[in-house]
């Protein structure tokens, strides 16, 4: 089982059944309905082989497994793909969360649906090459290529300010990246391959570390996003529809932090650990500033978009602590914060589909017409604001672990972005489910159908299982983070070694 | 597989010829003849073509053009099999060595392209005469010249017999005032061109007292010493550099592309920026790398190449956000692509020159594909020519529209598509020459230019249908149309062969 490309079939899957729609014929009713369960099934065949996977990965191994090697574009270029304990998980994230999406289009989109689906398993395809790629060249075709169906997605599925978004969202995407495109290439030349398995063992002139750090940086931090760089975010998920706003929240901003982890610390260990100030720096500002513009938010989607930035602070800041807790807390947040905001976005979509607008104040006193609903949205409400037993609270308390240790005023004021999130959540969760029913548009409201039981519950339950059980997580990504450590610490000691000799010999 | 196959056949076709050769007195007549077999091929059949012509009593446009294609083919064939020891001739002024044969593909495929997409729109246009076809054979006679050229006279005369056809396709639709305005102002400022190159050659020779390119360098080289440089040969590279500048449509001397290209007829429009661009680019390297390679005058010339660049990618990203007619703005995106192109020769290198090559061969893919959709902008009341037109054109047209879309994300160079690969190769040689600014330039010019190649995506996919176009394309465009798509969405996936093709044909430069 183990010798089957395991990884590009996960990959290309997606893509097949995206072909496979382009055929799809009959009446317009019949092709939409068969586009829509082609997409269901190619996304949960996708699941499935993530699964085989998951039960072939060996935890207790901290290189690259399931690697594939194929010469592609010569001189050092190659198709190599392969999967370590980060980026398995991020694959598991990504093929679990699309069925989600493609249900909660269900009903949403009806027009245009063959079209739809097709734009969304061709980004299926690229976002699980992205954590597959072991090739800086294969690494950005796949980062980048996202773009053109995300583009698409919000563009044409969008809301009312939709061109406006979607431009925003590619233009700040796509010349980060550019950046790190150039800093691509110079490593390049610098390594003579861009086979990521040699550069992570490649040393890097430390003049040279600060450059391709930053242009990383430029890259990673648009998509993540960091402050001051996140104002396309809000304005994407506002106008994405549903779906598309799931996968922003869920996926893509996931690259971001993947990317760190992937590039930025192993690679250039020397420039991570002088520049981690400045990124403490962002994430506190990120959580505290975004917390307090989630606080004033009208439009429900807003507001979580606002808050995933906070959130994204907290596991910037647990990755570059540089430590156990730290690395392992910013991973599973990201996971968690994966499937909790995906649920958030599900939950707006659910009373969107309802009475289509996303205003707060539109909203009050749904418990009592629908309290499945009600309960869905507190649990996750309560997985946001990182409440014990709740996936959201073990990140979040890692990641605040691992800062303390490094630097005890980032945790202080970390915490109170914790506070923060607790009063913008409840306080939203408090405005749509509680209060007085007297708004009369609200009284057709019905309670959950049971396509979005269906979606909801193995959310709900991933979340409340992860918050009490958050083994796994950490069984799968604990070698790989030590063996990062263990390489950082490395290249530190080497670092001050060769600096000390040099002030030595000026001396 | 296949290419084995043809490679195979080929070979034996080669020994064939290989035999015939060897078979002949070993002071046979004209042994220059073999070496520039294709060129003669495609001149005598332009000529006999012209008169079949005359003579033909029937409407004879469809079947002269038919009859060309079939020409740049045997062309083709000419030029992908050689016969065996005989890449010079002349005493070394025309070379048709791998570099020279990798651009004669391209000049071939881009003007048999030309030709086919070209019938349809003359027809209906009623400009329909059987020299159209043959003008462009010719022309692509002179572009064969200019790539092989490696003298200053046969480099002129390559220039001038690819340039005049240009200027009287330009002019081709006689009736319409904007045609001939255009054909007169690429006239007056081709001739300028030409005046700029012959002065800097005249300077090159004076200095020099040689034209051959591998004399002049060994000229040059004998007598360069650190710091100090002939500046008599400096004026008269820089000439020659203006001179090719025009050509290319490279920002300063880029003024004439814009109108030339909203005026000129649109399949002759499409012509001007595939064919030729390939021919000056090629003449461009040769020109610059094989006389003038040495260290002495490398940095003369790296200097104008890097201001040339920077100037038409800046030029050509923000110019082109302003327009409304598609053919200027794809004049702006051309000019913008050309800096992109010259990029690569600025790096000056093997890997340099290899990432031109892929350059301008994945740009004239999706140069084709863009014209192709471009000429199909056809309603009931004849061409339209605004952006605005394509409104809605995926619920109209959604092949065409997403075709077209393919293009535009590749044209902005957006991964997985092969617009992403060019562009990979030129700034990765940029960055390896150390011209690491210059790369940064390219990419953030990449993005702005992005702006408006997705500002026709918006246009087509986002925005409320407009009126439909005349359907249906006719079947050699759409077959044509969807070669590019194909060649533009899969190239990622085979890039193996033209990059190999590509490095050997830019080793030759480099000996």
């Amino acid at each position: 089982m183990t010798d089957a490309p395991l990884l590009s079939l996960i990959t290309f899957v997606p893509l097949a059944g995206a072909a496979l729609l382009l055929i799809v014929g009959g009446d317009i009713e019949m092709r939409n309905r068969n586009c829509r369960f082609l997409a269901l099934w190619t996304t949960l065949v996708a699941f499935a082989i993530s699964i085989v996977m998951w039960a072939n990965f060996d935890p207790s191994r901290s290189d690259f497994q399931f690697t594939e090697k194929h010469e592609w574009l010569g001189g050092g270029i190659s198709y190599h793909m392969g999967v370590d304990g980060i980026s398995v998980l991020f694959i598991l994230l990504t093929t679990f969360i699309m069925p989600f999406c493609i249900l909660a289009s269900w009903k949403a989109i009806d027009t245009r649906v063959r079209e739809y689906m097709i734009a969304f398993l061709v980004l299926e395809s690229l976002m699980i090459g992205t954590f597959c790629a072991l090739d800086l060249v294969l690494f950005y075709l796949f980062f980048e290529g996202g773009l053109i169906p995300m583009f698409l997605i919000i563009g044409i599925w969008g809301g009312p300010r939709r061109v406006y978004a979607t431009y925003k969202f590619f233009l700040y995407t796509f010349l980060g990246s550019v950046l790190m495109l150039v800093a691509m290439m110079a490593m390049y030349w610098q390594a003579g391959t861009t086979d990521i398995t040699v550069l992570l063992t490649h040393d890097f002139p430390v003049s040279m570390q600060s450059w391709l750090w930053f242009a990383f940086l430029a890259s990673f931090a648009v998509k993540m996003p960091m402050w001051p760089v996140h104002t396309w975010l809000p304005d994407a998920h506002v106008e994405a529809p549903t779906a598309g706003s799931v996968i922003l929240a869920g996926i893509l901003l996931k690259m971001g932090g993947y990317g760190f982890l992937r590039f930025s610390v192993p690679m250039f260990p020397v420039a991570s650990e002088q520049f981690a100030p400045l990124i403490f720096a962002l994430s506190v500002i990120a959580i505290i500033y975004t917390s307090l513009v989630a606080l004033v938010q009208e439009d429900m989607k807003k507001l979580i978009a606002y808050s995933s930035v906070a959130h994204m602070g907290f596991v910037t800041m647990g990755i570059f602590a540089m430590n156990m807790q730290g690395l392992q807390g910013g991973i599973v947040q990201m996971v968690s914060h994966g499937f909790v905001s995906g649920a958030l976005f599900l939950c707006v979509g659910v009373v969107y589909d309802r009475l289509h607008t996303r205003e707060i104040a539109a909203y009050g006193g749904l418990v009592k017409l629908m309290p499945m609903y009600a309960l869905a949205f507190m649990v996750f409400t309560l997985a946001n604001v990182g409440l014990p037993g709740t996936s959201g609270f073990v990140g979040e308390l890692l990641t605040m672990v691992g800062v303390f240790q490094v630097n005890t005023w980032v945790a202080f004021f970390a915490a109170f972005g914790v506070i923060l999130s607790a009063c913008y959540a409840l306080w939203l969760y408090r405005r749509i489910i509680f209060g007085v029913l007297e708004k009369s548009s609200l009284k057709g409201m019905t309670d959950l159908t049971p396509r979005e039981i269906a979606i909801l519950v193995p959310l709900v339950i991933a979340t409340i299982f992860f918050g009490v059980y958050p083994k796994p997580m950490f069984k799968a990504t604990e070698a790989t983070v030590e063996k990062l450590i263990a390489d950082h610490s490395l290249a530190m000691a080497q670092h001050r070694a060769t600096a000390r000799v040099a002030s030595a010999a000026i001396h | 597989m296949d290419q084995n196959n043809s490679l195979d056949l080929g070979k034996s076709v080669g020994a064939q010829f290989d035999k015939f050769v060897g078979s002949l007195p070993a002071d046979y007549p004209f042994p220059d003849l073999f070496t520039i077999l294709p060129e003669l091929i495609l001149a005598v059949g332009a000529m006999v073509l012209l008169i079949y012509g005359v003579y033909r009593r029937k409407e004879p446009t469809r079947s002269v053009s038919w009859l060309a294609v079939g020409l740049l083919g045997l062309t083709a064939i000419a030029v992908l099999f050689p016969i065996k020891g005989s890449t010079a001739a002349f005493h070394g002024a025309f070379m048709a060595d791998g570099f020279a044969r990798f651009v004669k593909m391209l000049i071939v495929i881009g003007s048999a392209a030309a030709i086919i997409i070209s019938q349809d729109f003359i027809r209906k246009e009623r400009i329909a005469r059987f020299e159209y076809p043959i003008l462009i054979l010719l022309s692509s006679v002179g572009m064969m010249t200019m790539a092989s050229a490696n003298d200053l006279i046969m480099f002129y005369i390559g220039v001038e017999l690819q340039s005049l056809p240009l200027y009287v396709l330009a002019a081709f639709n006689r009736d319409s005032q904007r045609s001939t305005e255009a054909g007169l102002k690429y006239f007056v400022l081709g001739a300028l061109s030409s005046g700029l190159l012959l002065y800097g050659c005249s300077l090159i020779y004076g200095f020099s007292g040689t034209t051959t390119f591998p004399q002049i360098a060994a000229v040059i080289s004998a007598e360069a010493q650190p710091h100090h440089i002939n500046l008599g040969i400096t004026f008269g590279l820089a000439f020659i550099t203006a001179s090719l500048a025009f050509k290319v449509s490279a920002v300063p001397f880029h003024m004439w592309t814009p109108d030339v290209y909203e005026g000129a007829p649109t399949p002759v429009t499409a012509f001007f920026g595939m064919a030729p661009k390939m021919a000056a680019l090629a003449l461009f390297a040769r020109a610059m790398l094989t006389p003038f390679g040495g260290v002495a005058y490398h940095w003369q010339w790296q200097q104008i190449l890097v201001f040339v660049s920077v100037a038409s990618m800046v030029l050509g990203a923000f110019a082109a956000i302003g327009q409304t007619n598609i053919k200027r703005l794809m004049a702006y995106s051309t000019i913008g692509h050309m800096g992109f192109a010259l990029v690569g020769l600025a790096a000056g290198t093997v890997e340099g020159v290899k990432g031109l090559l892929i350059y301008i061969t994945i740009y004239l893919a999706m140069t084709i594909g863009t014209f192709i959709c471009i000429l199909s902008m056809r309603r009931r009341e004849g061409m339209v020519e605004t952006i605005a037109d394509l409104s809605g054109l995926s619920r109209t047209h959604p092949m065409m529209a997403a075709a077209l879309a393919l293009l535009m994300f590749s044209l902005a160079g957006v991964p997985p598509l092969a617009g992403f690969f060019g562009k990979w190769f030129v700034f990765a040689a940029a960055v390896q020459a150390k011209l690491y600014w210059l790369a940064v330039v390219g990419v953030v010019t990449s993005v702005v230019g992005a702006y408006y190649y997705l500002r026709i995506v918006k246009i087509m996919y986002f925005d409320e249908p407009a009126p439909a176009f005349e359907r249906p394309m006719p079947r050699d465009m759409s077959i044509l149309l969807g070669a590019a798509s194909v060649f533009v969405l899969f190239f990622g996936v085979f890039p193996g062969p033209l990059v190999t093709a590509a490095r050997a044909a830019a080793a030759v430069l480099f000996p």
